[in-house]
């Protein structure tokens, strides 16, 4: 990347960014996701009434599906509005490469949620006052957390590269965010294992590999493993090519 | 400095541009004619690399489209049909942000649209937010976009659309002003605007090039016709022709 690739990747960035803050769905789902966050681990985990101050199994283990829900929020937005404004015939012939326009979208949505994670700091806060917990956790808990978000996000922006329609994306990337976080679930797993017949067994064990979930977990015990950064990394990576596909699909 | 030749756009079974070529040199202002669905927004979108074409080739100022796509656009100003805009910026920032896009920063990027404000007659505007302008203010708005960088060609899809008579005159005759030293494209379906800001205009119909010359030379094309609307209504078929027929 040379320095004009840069400056339009910011170019976008900023703008795109900016517009999260003069819209009010920024505050909306910042605010629902730090009520949502502090209110599973408060009221169902009962984080005060137990002895131990880890937050993995109180904390942590409610964020993937916060993020099913309210990552397509975020994202929902991106290139769906383009869409629907026109606006995309603007962008597309200015001199920027779609690689530029959508790294710079992403990321903006992606600093969203660094903004969001960051507000809970509270709660680690909290646990430290109350008790002296390991960090170790605490930090590839927050690393898996946020990855957990980006690849929620890179969905919905591949779903919102081929529709104009915000709604029909956020509910398309919620169902898809809600597959591929509900494939790898131990009790999911176990049903369809039962129903197959035996030698389709391998299938459903491979397919239930590439969840979200298994991922999520290994990373929020504490074992930053560098195998699962390389996995959401690389659903990252997959779905913004796909992004790029779509846009140009959609261009005919 | 615009070169087009045998351009192609297939959606689909549907042929919706079908062997395009022209060319437009500096100083030259085209208009470009025809009916609804003739394939007018869709050559100029392949002119302006949002379309990729089936076939063809686009040249701006000798650097090829398909090949060089972001050298090619920086060379070009754009004003998409309707005018769009993001509706969550004011007029200045959206016009700092197209500036941004184009290269220009700091004192340049200042410079460029404090120039595009006055002469889109938006300075009243500028800490406006886009989503209150009127019709008339959006529209400049995106046009003064599209001259941000004084491109060396310019690309104006429906221009005068939606604008009042006085905003109409204004449009074309800083058209005819800015056709002095650029090689500007732009499409419209008033006639008098052809006569009034065209150095030379295309005909278009189903996606096919029906004429080509100076608004006097299209005239003689079709014998005792008095005006462009006569020359246009005798060599364009009408939808309803089109329906008849299937």
């Amino acid at each position: 990347m040379n320095n004009r690739n840069i400056q339009n990747t910011i170019a976008v960035f900023k703008r795109e960014f900016l517009a999260y803050f003069n819209s009010p769905v920024l505050y909306v789902i910042v605010v629902i996701f730090l009520l949502a966050s502090m209110g599973f681990t408060f009221f169902f985990s009962r984080i005060l009434d137990s002895e131990d101050v880890s937050l993995t199994e109180r904390f942590f283990v409610w964020h993937p599906w916060i993020f099913t829900v309210l990552a397509p929020a975020v994202g929902m937005r991106l290139w769906s509005e383009e869409h629907r404004l026109g606006t995309i015939e603007l962008l597309l012939t200015m001199p920027v490469s779609p690689w530029q326009a959508i790294l710079g979208k992403f990321f903006a949505a992606a600093c969203v949620w660094l903004i969001g994670l960051f507000l809970t700091f509270p709660i680690v806060w909290t646990v430290c006052y109350l008790g002296d917990p390991d960090m170790g956790p605490i930090i590839s808990g927050y690393t898996a957390s946020y990855l957990y978000a980006m690849a929620c996000l890179s969905v919905t922006c591949a779903v919102s590269a081929i529709t104009r329609s915000q709604v029909v994306c956020f509910i398309v990337s919620v169902a898809f965010c809600m597959v591929i976080a509900l494939i790898g679930d131990p009790g999911v797993t176990h049903t369809i294992v039962a129903t197959v017949p035996s030698w389709a067994e391998g299938i459903v064990r491979f397919i239930s590999y590439f969840s979200f979930m298994d991922h999520f977990f290994e990373m929020t015990k504490g074992i930053f493993v560098f195998r699962d950064v390389l996995y959401f990394l690389s659903v990252v990576v997959v779905t913004l090519f796909i992004t790029n596909l779509a846009l140009r699909a959609k261009r005919a | 400095m615009i070169q087009v030749k045998n351009l192609i756009k297939v959606f689909g079974t549907k042929v919706a541009v079908d062997d395009v070529s022209f060319s437009v040199e500096k100083g030259e202002v085209l208009g470009f004619l025809g009916p609804n669905g003739a394939g007018k927004s869709t050559t100029m979108r392949m002119v302006t690399g949002y379309f990729r074409p089936t076939s063809g080739s686009v040249k701006l100022c000798g650097i090829d489209m398909l090949e060089e796509p972001e050298q090619a656009k920086q060379r070009l100003g754009y004003l998409p049909e309707n005018a769009p805009l993001y509706s969550d910026m004011t007029v200045a920032s959206f016009l700092a942000f197209c500036a941004e896009m184009r290269g220009l920063h700091g004192a340049d990027r200042s410079k460029a649209i404090d120039r595009v404000l006055d002469l889109c007659f938006l300075d009243n505007v500028r800490n406006q937010s886009v989503d209150t302008l009127s019709k008339g203010y959006r529209h400049r708005t995106c046009f003064a976009q599209s001259i941000i960088h004084d491109p060396d060609v310019l690309i104006l899809d429906e221009p005068t659309d939606g604008l009042d008579p006085n905003q109409k005159h204004e449009v074309r005759s800083m058209i005819k002003r800015m056709g002095k030293d650029k090689a500007i494209i732009f499409s419209t379906h008033i006639l008098e605007e052809v006569e009034a800001a065209c150095s030379r205009a295309i005909i278009i119909d189903r996606g096919k090039v029906v004429a080509d010359g100076t608004p006097e030379s299209l005239k003689k094309l079709v014998p005792g016709a008095n005006s462009l609307d006569e020359v246009f209504r005798s060599i364009t078929r009408p939808d309803t022709e089109h329906k008849k027929a299937a």
